[in-house]
C-alpha cells in the first residue's frame, strides 16, 4: 500500500461522497421542516436527466437545467405533500417511479434509447473538483442556515411543533415549501455531479444513492454535520471495497461486497453505545393541519 | 446451492430499502404524540380516508401498468389479429434496458427483424418497465396466441418457466436461461428452449488479445453482478490472458450482488480507475451499463478497454481494443427458422465459437487496434478451440474462493450444433 494507493483511495472517497453528501443534506433540510423525503432518489435521477438534456446547449446550460429540474420536481413534491397534504411516503415513492418512467420516456424521445444517452463530450473538464468545493461549502452553509438564521429557527420549529410556530405567526405552508424546494436544489447538485462525472446519463444511474443518503441522514440524527460525516463514511466503505478488489490482498469477494454494510453496522453500534441526544423531528410525516 | 436471481432492475432491487423506510415511518406515525392530537373518532375517519386514498393510488398504478405494457414498436401494427393465421407469429419481450441499448436487446431485435425479412413472419415487441411487467408481458403474448415467445435475458428464467407451464401449446425461447434449484440446473419444459452461449470461449479470445496488448503485464476485468453467468466471462478471459502471458496478473472487480450492479456506471468507473491505477492497461467488462463507466475511466487514463455483447467501438472510439460479441441475433433467428420448418427442439441449445454464437470484433486496418501478429496468434487459438484441442472451462478456478457453484449446464449435455 504505497502513498499513491492511499491518495487514490482518498480521491475515490471524495468522488463518491459528493452525491451522498448533497442528498443527505437535502434530506436533512427537508425533514427538519417536518416533511419526510423519500423522493431524494427521484430528485437525484431527474436532475441527472435534466443535466444530460441541457448539455446540448453547453456545460453551463447543463448545470442550470439539472438544478432547475431538481427544483421543479421538488415543487411537484411540495404541491403534493405540503399544499395538498398527501401522504409523504406514498408521494415520495410515486415521485421516484415518475422520475424513472419519465427519464425512460424522454431518453427514448430524445436519444432513441431507453437505457442511456450518448456521451456528452461538452461536459469534459475540471467540473468534478468544483462540485467537491460546492459540497464542502454546503455542509457549512446548511449548518449555519439551520442553527444561526431566522429561517433556520422557523424551519426547525415547523418541524417540531407546527401549531406553536403558527401561533407565533410563522406560515407553516411557506416554510415547508421553501424547505422542500431547497432540498430539491441541494440534492440536484448530486444529480448534476453524477452526469458530469460520467459524461452520460444512464437509466437509474442514481443507483440507490438517494436511499443510502436517507440512511446517512437518520444516522446523523437529522443534523447537517453528522449527516454529511455519515455520508462520507458510506462513501469511504464503498471506495475501500473498490480499491481492495483491485489490490493484491486477494480477500474473498463476498467480504469486500459486504464491507459497506459491515462498516455501517459497526458505526450504528458505536452510535448506539455513545447514545446520541438526537431524535427525529417531532412533527415528521404529519401533514400540516 | 440454489441461486436466487434477483431482477436486474432498479425498483425491485430497491424494495427492501423502501420497505425499511416505510416501516420506520409507520412506527413513527403510531407515536403517542400523534394520538394526542386526534380524537378516537377522528383517527378512525382518518384511517378510512387513508384506505380510500390507498385504493385510489393502487388503481391508478394498475392502470398505469396496463398502459406501459402496450406493445411498442410493432412493425405489423395493431392489425395482427385480423391477418390470416398461417403466418408465424413471434413475440419478443426485452430485458430491462430495452431497445436501443446497443447491446443484446438490440441484437435480439435484429434477429427477429431478419426473420421478418427472410421468413415472412409477424412480430411484436414489448418493453417491460419493471420486474413484474416481464411476466405479464409473456402472459399477454401467450394469451394472444403467439406461436413463439422470446424473452431476452437470464432474468426471464423464473417467469418463463412458470408461463411455459401454464401455456403448453405455445413455444418459448429464453436467451441466457439460467435456472438452478437445489438439484442443480433445471431443464426447461418440452415447449421451451434455452439459448445459451459459450461466453467463456469468446472471452478467452479477447483475453488473449488483452494479454498480448499489455506492456505492464497487468490486465483487468470488471463484472456487473457477481453471479455464475458473469463468472464465465471472467474465467474465460483469465484463461485466455494466461495462455499467451503466463505471468500476467488479472485484476477482478464486481460492481455488486444485485441486479442494480448492471446499471451503475459511477461504480464501474471507480472500479476501472482502481485497476488502471494498479497498472492495468486493458480492462474487459461484462457489466451492462456499468461498463460505460469503465470506458470513461479508460479515456481519462488513456488506456484501453474491451467491450461486450456487441461491437461497442462507437461508445469510445480509439479506446475500445475489441469487443467480445454474443450473436444473440443468430440464436434468435435460428430458433424462429427451426419453428418455421416445423423442427422446434426443446431443451438447451448452446452457441459457441464453432457455431458462430460468440466472436470478437476485428475491424482492421481501419481502427488500428489489433496488430497482424496478434490476430494470427488469436486465430490459431480459435482453431484449437473449435477443433477441441483447447477446452475453455467457464467455471471458477479452484484457486478463487472455494464456493460450491452450480454448473451452468447439465453434465454430459450434448453439444447441439447451432448451424443448420
Amino acid at each position: 500500500m504505497s502513498a499513491a494507493w492511499w491518495l487514490g483511495l482518498l480521491l475515490a472517497i471524495l468522488r463518491l461522497s459528493v452525491p451522498y453528501v448533497t442528498a443527505a443534506l437535502g434530506g436533512t433540510l427537508c425533514e427538519r421542516a417536518g416533511v419526510i423525503n423519500i423522493a431524494l432518489e427521484g430528485f437525484l435521477l431527474i436532475s441527472a436527466l435534466g443535466t444530460a438534456l441541457g448539455a446540448s446547449h453547453g456545460a453551463l446550460a447543463a448545470v442550470a437545467c439539472g438544478l432547475a429540474s431538481g427544483v421543479a420536481f421538488a415543487a411537484l413534491y411540495a404541491l403534493m405533500v405540503v399544499y395538498f397534504r398527501g401522504d409523504q411516503i406514498v408521494s415520495g415513492v410515486a415521485l421516484f417511479m415518475l422520475a424513472d418512467g419519465l427519464s425512460r420516456v424522454l431518453l427514448k424521445a430524445v436519444y432513441g434509447s431507453t437505457s442511456n444517452s450518448p456521451r456528452l463530450a461538452v461536459l469534459e473538464g475540471s467540473g468534478p473538483a468544483l462540485f467537491l468545493l460546492a459540497a464542502l461549502f454546503l455542509i457549512v452553509g446548511l449548518h449555519v442556515l439551520l442553527y444561526s438564521s431566522v429561517l433556520g429557527l422557523r424551519l426547525r420549529s415547523v418541524g417540531e411543533h407546527p401549531q406553536a410556530a403558527r401561533a407565533l405567526g410563522v406560515s407553516v405552508l411557506n416554510v415547508r415549501v421553501v424547505a422542500v424546494l431547497l432540498s430539491g436544489l441541494l440534492t440536484a447538485i448530486g444529480g448534476v455531479y453524477l452526469v458530469f462525472e460520467q459524461r452520460q446519463f444512464v437509466a437509474l444511474m442514481s443507483g440507490g444513492r438517494g436511499f443510502l443518503a436517507l440512511a446517512a441522514m437518520i444516522f446523523g440524527g437529522w443534523r447537517p454535520l453528522p449527516a454529511a460525516a455519515a455520508a462520507v463514511l458510506f462513501a469511504s466503505a464503498e471506495a475501500l471495497g473498490i480499491k481492495l478488489q483491485a489490490s493484491d490482498l486477494h480477500l474473498p469477494n463476498f467480504v469486500l461486497q459486504a464491507l459497506p454494510y459491515l462498516l455501517t453496522l459497526l458505526a450504528l453500534l458505536v452510535r448506539g453505545v455513545l447514545r446520541g441526544s438526537s431524535h427525529a423531528p417531532a412533527a415528521l410525516g404529519i401533514p400540516r393541519d | 446451492m440454489a441461486i436466487e436471481y434477483t431482477s436486474p432492475q432498479g425498483l425491485c432491487g430497491k424494495t427492501p430499502d423502501v420497505q425499511a423506510r416505510l416501516d420506520s415511518h409507520t412506527a413513527n406515525e403510531g407515536s403517542p404524540r400523534r394520538d394526542k392530537t386526534r380524537s378516537a373518532a377522528g383517527w378512525s375517519a382518518g384511517q378510512r380516508s387513508l384506505r380510500w386514498r390507498l385504493l385510489g393510488v393502487t388503481l391508478g398504478l394498475v392502470l398505469l401498468n396496463g398502459l406501459l405494457l402496450l406493445p411498442t414498436g410493432s412493425s405489423t401494427g395493431r392489425s395482427t389479429a385480423a391477418v390470416s393465421r398461417d403466418r408465424l407469429r413471434v413475440g419478443l419481450v426485452f430485458d430491462v434496458g430495452g431497445r436501443g441499448d446497443k447491446s443484446f436487446n438490440d441484437a435480439a431485435y435484429r434477429g427477429v427483424e431478419r426473420a421478418q425479412r427472410e421468413l415472412d413472419i409477424e412480430a411484436e415487441f414489448i418493453e417491460p418497465g419493471e420486474g413484474t411487467d416481464r411476466e405479464s408481458g409473456l402472459r399477454l403474448l401467450a394469451a394472444r396466441g403467439f406461436d413463439l415467445i422470446i424473452g431476452v435475458g437470464f432474468v426471464f428464467s423464473d417467469d418463463m418457466l412458470m408461463v411455459a407451464k401454464d401455456y403448453p401449446q405455445r413455444r418459448f425461447a429464453n436467451v441466457d436461461y439460467a435456472k438452478f434449484d437445489e438439484h442443480g440446473f433445471v431443464m426447461p419444459p418440452k415447449n421451451m428452449v434455452a439459448l445459451k452461449f459459450r461466453e467463456e470461449e469468446g472471452s478467452y479470445l479477447v483475453g488473449a488479445i488483452a494479454g498480448l496488448s499489455t506492456a505492464s503485464h497487468v490486465v483487468g476485468f470488471v463484472g456487473g453482478m457477481d453471479i455464475p453467468l458473469i463468472h464465465k466471462f471472467e474465467n474465460g478471459y483469465r484463461l485466455g490472458v494466461r495462455s499467451v502471458c503466463p505471468d500476467c496478473r488479472v485484476l477482478v472487480g464486481y460492481a455488486g450482488t444485485s441486479g442494480d450492479a448492471f446499471k451503475n456506471p459511477t461504480r464501474g468507473k471507480e472500479l476501472a480507475m482502481a485497476q488502471y491505477a494498479a497498472k492495468a492497461e486493458v480492462i474487459f467488462h461484462a457489466a451492462g451499463s456499468t461498463g460505460l463507466g469503465v470506458f470513461e475511466a479508460a479515456r481519462e487514463h488513456k488506456q484501453k478497454a474491451i467491450g461486450v455483447d456487441c461491437d461497442q467501438w462507437d461508445e469510445a472510439p480509439g479506446v475500445i481494443l475489441t469487443s467480445m460479441i454474443k450473436r444473440v441475433d443468430v440464436s434468435v433467428f435460428e430458433v424462429i427458422a427451426d419453428l418455421k420448418r416445423g423442427r422446434f427442439e426443446s431443451g438447451v441449445r448452446v452457441f459457441g465459437l464453432a457455431e458462430g454464437g460468440v466472436d470478437y470484433v476485428y475491424a482492421e486496418p481501419e481502427r488500428g487496434m489489433i496488430a497482424p501478429a496478434v490476430r494470427a496468434r488469436v486465430e490459431s487459438l480459435r482453431q484449437q478451440i473449435v477443433a477441441g484441442a483447447i477446452h475453455v472451462d467457464g467455471e471458477r478456478a479452484p484457486a478463487s474462493p472455494p464456493k460450491a457453484e452450480p454448473r451452468d449446464a447439465p453434465p454430459g449435455e450434448a453439444r447441439k450444433g447451432g448451424a443448420p
